[in-house]
């Protein structure tokens, strides 16, 4: 019994782990007011990049790092359209998810066939051994030990430092951030292109440690998924650590309710995940004060700068 | 230290020939100014002169296309607010430069170059705030606090880097007459320990009590160099505008005394979670007279605004809490409220009182179409025609013609526009919010003129306005809203800007005056 909560809670972790990077980096990305609605196409060209440099090199860690800078290159992308050029930042971020959609399915094309051994977990001697708090604390692989540190990184930068609190400040009014003579589009394009790399972690988890294979379109929506975690966690990081886990947690168990045979048609439950995190996120997030708190007020407006 | 006799001071800042040029408009045409150390100076003039830009040149914000700036003597260039900064000038915003989710000491953390550390910098703040008398809590968020408030977070910002020029760019437009008074000492203390002030106004009674030597401004020119204590009021605004100030007649007017509009225990929670609810209100409006509600802004005009107008109606159950001639209305929509005679000029000019767009001919249909401009669901483009062409006459709108695009306007001649396009519609009832906001002075007394004759035809005319000068010049009766609550009504003749000033703070009578105090203004 234990080792099957062991093992549900582990499956949860990694399940919830590719949401973490992409949520927490479009999270930065909306608390300095840019809407980036290509989440999805971002992750999906960061895990074929990623997978097919890794498959190439037999290197994991060069396809990680290839999936950070294929997630950024994308955003840059969509920077330079909407920061620079001032386009619409709704319908650049749709066109960049159909974009990467299409675009990773013609690089993946070679590799849809290949077989890979993803990132192992580590293996600590006589702590890893200790029953439950071994396998969960200290074997867990190295991505997801990231993703740990990445939540009190964000956490950390976003409430504690004058940079953090310069893109907050960015984010809820840019006419008053040039007054007192800050770079706006500057601090956007950072911004932006933090997202798009921790999107391509979120995709380098998904085919190097998750499903170490390159399936089409095996994002699978979570892109979406991540977007929604943003505005449902009303821009909190705890609550988008949450919500990526909720999501993981759904996701395993109705897997194992597939597994004992109940008799409920298997769509309805994959629906599930998606259904059941973003009802509880509404429920936890209805309070129009926290929303008005924590929403960046100047977000999806394109700052204009008049000087 | 007292610098006030400073004729033959080294100056401060000098500027010399500084000129901006936008698309349309020249803004700075050849500016000289000098200032002393512990001099008040005034820059002078109407909305448009160039006085934003000018300040905007010497912050940094802006680069000028030509002329020179020198600094304590020695020729500088300022191309970031930063650099400005370091070399001791600090400047307060009109539309303040604040993030409202953040709090005192984050926002002022934002606006000084020095390391982080909120701790070190709270204690700062609240030492520097005391000495200078402008309590200020640095937890606190800013969008909790006062307009007043607000304001001292700004000054405050400024202090903490021991300025030696302070600029400050209407200062005044939003504080009550206590809170001028308050604000006036600061600065004058400022000015004994040697700093500097630019001191942006058009209101020439301030800077007569205040400054010590005066820039008049028009059109992107100086027209003047003043000492203000020297001159009157008369002789200033004709060094700002060119002529005299214009004077209204009242007359007698020929309403009946009767109620028109009727405002009867009208309460609303406020949909902005930072908006203000409206508690119990009862008001009437008579024909005859124009009634002016004072208050500083966010204190429930706005929701009291999309009440009257019917953009928010009321539910069915309240229909009687607002009357138009006897009409209970609440639960109307603003068509079918327009449709008993109500009209409104909305504060906001461009998107809601017009569409940018759009030519003033399309704008007289959206609210005049009952007069016969439609039918069968067709427009007859003659009657819309010279609908327009009539409003721009009778009304003095300087436009290219009637299919000029609203936004083409300046906003004192899209202003006449629109309260002329509401007048002609023989109204029973007008409500005008802010109606000479941002106006020039010769299009300001045109409307005010208006809105007078208005009530000498005995309508009801009810005017929301920040500018209690404004309300002082054209109502018959006074009222003042704070905190979502009204005042008792007051005859215009029977009262003061003293008085009104102490109730826009929250305390007047029938008002507990339980856990506010004076200073929250």
């Amino acid at each position: 019994m234990t080792e099957t909560m062991v093992g549900i809670l582990l499956a949860t972790l990694g399940a919830g782990t590719p949401l973490v990077f992409a949520a927490l980096g479009e999270l930065v990305t909306e608390k300095s007011g840019v809407l980036n609605l290509g989440v999805e196409g971002m992750m999906i060209v960061g895990a074929v990049c990623g997978f097919a440099v890794a498959a190439e090199s037999e290197n994991l860690w060069l396809g990680v790092v290839m999936s950070v800078f294929a997630g950024a290159g994308m955003a840059l992308l969509f920077g330079i359209l909407t920061l620079t050029f001032q386009a619409n930042q709704v319908a650049a971020g749709l066109a960049l998810t159909i974009f990467g959609i299409g675009l990773s399915a013609y690089i993946g094309l070679d590799y849809t066939s290949v077989a890979l051994t993803g990132i192992q977990q580590i293996h600590v001697p006589v702590l890893s051994d200790i029953p439950v708090i071994g396998p969960l604390i200290f074997s867990l692989d190295p991505l997801l030990y990231l993703s740990f540190v990445a939540f009190g990184a964000i956490t950390y930068f976003l409430y504690k430092t004058k940079t953090g609190l310069l893109l907050r400040a960015v984010g809820e009014s840019p006419e008053s951030a040039v007054s007192l003579g800050y770079p706006v589009i500057a601090i956007r394009y950072m911004a932006v292109l933090f997202g798009g790399a921790m999107a391509g972690l979120g995709g380098a988890y998904l085919a190097l440690v998750y499903t170490p294979l390159w399936v089409e379109a095996m994002t699978a929506g979570r892109g979406w998924i991540a977007l929604a975690l943003v505005v449902f966690s009303t821009w909190r990081p705890a609550r988008v650590m949450v919500g990526a886990y909720l999501f993981g947690g759904v996701t395993i168990i109705q897997f194992h309710v597939q597994g004992f045979g109940v008799d409920i048609p298997s769509q309805l439950l994959s629906m599930l995940p998606y259904l059941a995190t973003i009802v509880v996120l509404v429920l936890i997030s209805r309070d129009i004060n926290t929303i008005r708190l924590n929403a960046p007020a100047s977000l999806g407006k394109a700052y204009h700068p008049s000087v | 230290m007292t610098t006030n006799e400073s004729t033959n001071l080294e100056p401060r800042l000098e500027l010399r020939g500084v000129t901006k040029i936008y698309p349309t408009v020249v803004a700075n045409d050849d500016v000289n100014l000098k200032v002393v150390p512990g001099e008040i100076h005034a820059v002078l003039g109407e909305n448009g002169a160039g006085k934003s830009t000018l300040m905007k040149i010497i912050y940094g914000v802006t680069r000028p296309d030509r002329g020179e700036m020198f600094w304590e003597g020695k020729h500088v260039e300022v191309s970031k607010p930063a650099e400005a900064r370091r070399l001791g000038i600090g400047m307060v915003f009109q539309h303040f430069s604040l993030f409202e989710t953040l709090t005192v000491a984050q926002n002022i953390a934002l606006g000084v170059d020095e390391p982080f550390d909120l701790q070190q910098l709270s204690d700062r703040i609240s030492e520097v705030s005391h000495r200078y008398g402008l309590p200020l809590d640095p937890k606190r968020l800013v969008h909790s606090l006062s307009v007043g408030e607000r304001q001292r977070v700004e000054i405050v910002r400024c202090l903490l880097q021991e300025p030696k020029l302070l600029i400050m760019d209407e200062p005044t437009s939003v504080l009550t007459p206590q809170a001028v008074r308050t604000l006036f000492e600061t600065l004058r203390r400022l000015a004994d320990e040697g700093c500097s002030i630019l001191y942006i106004s058009h209101k020439l009674e301030e800077i007569r009590e205040l400054c010590h030597s005066a820039t008049v401004m028009r059109g992107g020119k100086v027209t003047a160099q003043a000492d203000p204590r020297q001159e009157t009021a008369t002789s200033l605004a004709r060094m700002m505008i060119g002529r005299e100030l214009p004077v209204f007649e009242h007359g007698a007017a020929k309403g009946d005394g009767t109620s028109r509009l009727v405002i009867n225990g009208l309460s609303r929670r406020s949909d902005d979670p930072f908006g203000t609810d409206l508690k119990d209100l009862h008001l009437e409006v008579k024909g005859g007279e124009i009634l002016g509600i004072a208050g500083i802004s966010g204190n429930g005009q706005q929701e009291l605004l999309l009440a009257l107008s019917g953009e928010k109606p009321l539910d069915r159950s309240d229909a009687a809490a607002i009357k138009i001639d006897g009409h209970g209305v609440g639960h109307l929509n603003a068509a079918a409220r327009r449709d008993l005679g109500l009209t409104f000029v909305p504060e906001e000019r461009l998107g809601r009182g017009a569409v940018p767009p759009m030519s003033l001919s399309e704008n007289s249909l959206l609210t005049g179409h009952r007069n016969g401009m439609v039918r069968f669901g067709l427009i007859n483009n003659n009657k819309v025609r010279e609908f327009a062409e009539k409003c721009v006459k009778n009304f003095d709108v300087r436009c290219g013609g009637v299919q000029a695009a609203a936004k083409s306007l300046s906003g004192g001649n899209l202003q006449k526009f629109i309260v002329g396009r509401e007048i002609l519609q023989k109204p029973n009832v007008l409500i005008a919010a802010q109606p000479t906001w941002g106006v020039d002075v010769g299009a300001a007394a045109v409307i005010r003129q208006e809105l007078i004759d208005l009530r000498n035809e005995g309508l009801a005319v009810l005017v929301i306005s920040e500018e209690l000068e404004e309300l002082f010049e054209i109502c018959d009766r006074i009222v003042v809203i704070a905190e979502g609550r009204l005042s008792p009504v007051k005859p215009t003749a029977e009262t003061d800007m003293e008085e009104i000033g102490m109730w826009m703070s929250g305390l007047f009578p029938g008002e507990e005056a339980d856990n506010r105090e004076i200073a929250h203004a």
